[in-house]
């Protein structure tokens, strides 16, 4: 592995795209983690994480509390750089490119991979705002009228059109939970992402409002390439395709979510989703 | 082979589990038990014995019912995953296979007592070496379960291969006999049964060992299932006047 | 684990003490507790109440003047004496007007040091009131006219019933001869309280019935202008840098360390540092707006980085990740989500910053704001004093009447500070929003 991304970093062609050690899909991965280790201070909260994130498909991050899944997630936008302390080593790649290169801008990369929090924090403005605010700093609408059609469909595509399309004025923190955090999906997908991050989405909601999101995120798939870090492993297995098993900072499995969830390869990834001792 | 699993944070899920073990377990004894009792009441003409088979069944029946229950409501409160979810959906199997078993047992015993209204015929001898080798296979299967062994379940699973064999053999064999002695059509016919329901459960002991295979290492057993059991195709002819042999052979 | 388990089936079950004794135990150590809070809120409103009330009795009859009825002729002879001309007239001796009316009102007096002593029952500006009234109108002149006039202090503390009659004379502010003057003018109904305009249009004076709080109230306004524009950018711009934008080391906890401190060191340190630096060393104006502004802004600061820190420190970090998440830099999240939700929070402080410094004295006697001023100030080089100044200044005057104008000043600051914080309660209300 050593070796491999010694090649790696020598040629700026990127193998990691190409055929990889545990890519379970024959198409190249969107997203390509290489020995990735994550250091808060002197803790350090990852340690080699290897992970391919295929292309539109959903994979699904678990594991227990503190074992590092929603820290990877964040390294994926680079959303760790607000933290002072936080230092992260190793190599990811968006479609080959290395998102840490300090040529590469952080604000253009968040703009091709999105983000939607575990608590649903939508801007307190309206509605429209909140869903025109991407757009408008990243230039993506020439005029008022394509603003307005971004918006419109950034809102049908997350599934609220219907139920907002008369008080778009009104402030989105007057929504319910559920309705907020899929105006937070429409706010991510306003900017036309290429990868949506989801850290917990559905942690603070009931779960009809966890069943409509997860339909969406199941719509979304087809365009999108989404990472979700869940708790709650009956929501790995229903939303995603492929899920990677994380404990104490180590990157334990990643399979077929199916495999994962009926006969996962290690000791450490049963224990934890059959609710045993580990 | 089995690994060494942790217990539940959550006690009554193992408690539960626990629970459909071992009355599959107890299923497993109660089949062996019908099986043997219903061979001994055919070798031995035993009339009673092959009576208390009959009525025993529905102590299998219940059990299956009971198994079936906990299943379902596992499936509804736990959501089992991984081992577990192998765990309650080869329990659900096998439940299901153990009951056939046991109607398969019935069966014999049934025919055990109208053979017993008749003159013993001569292949009656031949029918419990085919049974008491089922009867271990049944007995290894649910060994292979109960300390879930792999190895062990492909083991039951390649010998009953031989169970078909014989049961062809005999097949043909009977056939002969029918054709030689027109008197000894009836209790051949019963007889032929008795083979067929015996050959019948050894089947069902070869699918609760791939469930057995499965519950262990989460895959299916490769390869097709092996067959030995060609009396399906097997063609006899009736003597020809001009021929004093029985000709059981050529096919 | 097993054994805890054990010791804990085998220990006997304690149920709670559920008998009424211990409930009435429970419930007086409540209302014990509550009377406890009511007589402290109780005490603390008394307080107020007790400082209000002595101060409002104390000063309202400032706002009320004793005038006196005077039937003045506007003798041609005099006012025209030079000329006809605005100038010529404005030069006129109204005095002796003035004078000539309250001789006119009393002819009996005859002598001259009583007849003096008559002339100082009306105050020393009423010839300025007479000359401004035939400048409006010249065709006053020849005319006699009944104008009310300022009475002298004394006079208007005898009206206003601060003097005891039954005093010996010569404890007494005003002697008995004038006490019958007044008697007289009062019987007549020559005399009476009016509506003090001058209190609020007039500057400072020597003479308490001319003094007013304009001067001292556009020396506070201009210095609390510079305040103001020298301290919200230069807080809030280092608030938004500390909090947002600096690194998180020994560096940045010195310098926190040191904006507290800077907090609770006593004002009169900045005055000497203004007197030090700013008037002796770059040599602005004494006594001016300006250099008691840049002292107070000084003294400001601290108080709007803290509260300015403390306001952006409760926007919760998940507007943050929204506007990071969505691909916002980090001068966009700051400008564009989190000042805006902090601003309530930055202005309240602001202006409690503001009403400290519109409160502040000692730093500002240092820079010579302490001089006394007679004219409003009408730039911010101009020499001039600020509200709690004048009171300072008037609270040390002997004369009696200046002890109602003092408490009327801190009536006039009260009402500012008040209004300052009635304002900043309506941005936080108006502004807060719910996240």
């Amino acid at each position: 592995m050593a070796e491999l991304q010694a090649t790696a970093a020598a040629t700026e062609i990127p193998e990691a795209t190409g055929a990889s050690p545990d890519a379970g899909s024959d198409q190249p991965a969107k997203i390509a983690a290489r020995n990735v280790n994550v250091f808060y201070g002197t803790n350090q909260a990852l340690k080699d994480i290897d992970l391919d994130l295929g292309g539109n498909e959903v994979t699904a991050l678990i594991g227990p509390s503190g074992c590092g899944k929603s820290t990877f997630l964040r390294c994926l936008n680079r959303m760790n750089d607000v933290i002072d302390i936080c230092r992260v080593t190793g190599r990811i790649t968006l479609d080959g490119e290395d998102i840490y290169d300090p040529r590469l801008d952080v604000v253009q990369l968040r703009a091709r991979v999105g983000m939607v929090f575990q608590k649903p924090n939508p801007f307190p403005k309206s509605i429209y705002d909140n869903i025109a605010y991407g757009p408008r700093i990243h230039g993506v609408a020439n005029n008022k009228e394509e603003l307005e059609e971004i918006v419109v469909t950034s809102l049908q595509r997350a599934g609220l059109w219907n139920e907002v399309k008369d008080r778009l004025n009104v402030p989105g923190t007057g929504l319910s939970g559920g309705q907020q955090q899929r105006l937070c999906i429409a706010r991510a997908i306003a900017v036309s992402p290429e990868v949506i991050l989801m850290d917990e989405p559905c942690s603070a909601l009931d779960p009809i409002a966890t069943a409509k999101i997860e339909e969406l995120i199941d719509e979304l798939r087809g365009n999108y390439t989404i990472v979700i870090v869940t708790h709650n492993m009956q929501q790995a297995a229903r939303v995603s395709q492929r899920t990677a098993f994380f404990h104490l900072g180590e990157m334990v499995e990643a399979d077929e979510t199916e495999a994962i969830f009926t006969n996962p390869k290690d000791e450490r990834t049963l224990g934890y989703i059959t609710g045993r001792y580990g | 082979m089995a690994r060494q699993q942790h217990e539940h944070i959550v006690k009554s899920f193992d408690e539960q589990l626990k629970s459909v073990n071992q009355q599959i377990a107890r299923m497993g004894g109660l089949a062996e038990s019908q099986l043997a009792s219903a061979v001994e009441a055919l070798v031995k003409r035993d009339s009673d014995l092959a009576g208390r088979v009959v009525n025993a069944d529905t102590g299998l029946d219940n059990l299956e019912h009971d198994v079936e229950e906990a299943v379902v409501r596992i499936l509804a409160l736990r959501q089992p995953v991984a081992t577990d979810l192998r765990d309650i959906i080869a329990a659900f199997k096998i439940a299901s296979d153990t009951e056939r078993i046991g109607d398969y047992a019935v069966n014999v015993a049934k025919r055990a007592l109208a053979l017993n209204q008749m003159p013993p015929v001569q292949p009656v001898y031949t029918v419990p070496r085919m049974a008491r080798l089922v009867q271990s296979i049944v007995k290894d299967t649910f060994d292979a379960y109960v300390e879930r062994d792999a190895e062990k379940a492909i083991d039951v699973w390649h010998r009953d291969e031989e169970v078909d064999e014989m049961y062809t053999s005999l097949f043909r064999e009977l056939l002969t006999y029918m054709m030689e002695d027109p008197r000894s059509i009836t209790p051949g016919t019963h007889l032929l049964f008795i083979a067929k329901n015996i050959e019948r459960i050894g089947d069902h002991a070869t699918n609760i060992a791939e469930t057995v295979h499965y519950l262990v290492t989460g895959e299916y057993i490769e390869g097709g299932r092996p067959k030995g059991d060609t009396s399906s195709y097997a063609v006899m002819e009736p003597p020809r006047p001009d021929e004093d042999g029985n000709g059981g052979d050529d096919e | 684990m097993s054994e805890m388990a054990q010791t804990a089936e085998e220990a006997t079950v304690r149920r709670p003490d559920l008998s009424n004794a211990r409930l009435r135990k429970r419930y007086a150590a409540e209302r014990r507790f509550r009377l406890y809070g009511l007589l402290a809120v109780l005490a603390a409103v008394g307080m107020l109440a007790v400082l209000l009330g002595s101060i409002v009795l104390n000063g309202y009859s400032a706002f009320l003047q004793t005038h006196i009825a005077l039937d003045v002729h506007m003798d041609e002879t005099v006012i025209m004496a030079e000329g006809d001309t605005p100038e010529a007239m404005a030069d006129a001796n109204y005095r002796a007007l003035v004078f000539k009316a309250i001789e006119r009102r009393f002819p009996s007096v005859r002598d001259m040091g009583e007849q003096r002593e008559l002339h100082r029952l009306v105050s020393g500006g009423a010839p300025r009131a007479i000359k401004d009234m035939v400048l409006d109108n010249p065709a006053l002149v020849g005319t006699t006219q009944t104008v009310w006039v300022k009475a002298d202090d004394e006079i208007d503390m005898l009206h206003k019933g601060y003097v005891d009659r039954t005093l010996p004379e010569n404890r007494r502010l005003v002697n008995d001869r004038t006490l019958g003057w007044y008697d007289s003018l009062r019987e007549a109904d020559l005399i009476e309280l009016q509506f003090n305009t001058t209190f609020f249009t007039g500057t400072d004076s020597r003479e308490p019935e001319q003094a007013g709080i304009l001067g001292a109230a556009v020396g506070s306004f201009l210095t609390l202008f510079v305040t103001l524009l020298l301290s919200f950018p230069v807080a809030v711009l280092a608030a938004i840098y500390l909090e947002e934008f600096a690194p998180k080391n020994r560096l940045t906890d010195l310098i926190e360390v040191n904006i507290n401190n800077l907090a609770a060191v006593p004002s009169i340190v900045f005055g000497l540092l203004g007197l030090a630096v700013i008037i002796n060393f770059f040599g602005f104006p004494r006594s001016s707006p300006l250099v008691g502004g840049i002292v107070l802004a000084l003294m400001t600061l601290p108080t709007i980085i803290i509260s300015a820190r403390s306001a952006l420190k409760a926007v919760p970090p998940s507007v943050r990740e929204a506007a990071l998440g969505i691909g916002a830099s980090r001068i966009q999240t700051v400008t564009h989500h989190v000042l805006p939700l902090a601003l309530p929070g930055v202005l309240t402080g602001t202006i409690i910053g503001m009403a400290q410094a519109l409160g502040e004295t000692a730093p500002l006697l240092m820079v010579g704001m302490v001089a006394f001023v007679v004219a409003v100030p009408s730039g911010f080089t101009d020499a001039s004093t600020v509200l709690p100044v004048q009171i300072f200044l008037w609270s040390d005057s002997p004369e009696r009447a200046f002890v109602e104008k003092t408490s009327a000043a801190i009536m006039v600051l009260l009402a500012f500070l008040i209004t300052m914080n009635a304002v900043a309660v309506f941005l936080r209300k108006r502004f807060e929003r719910r996240w």
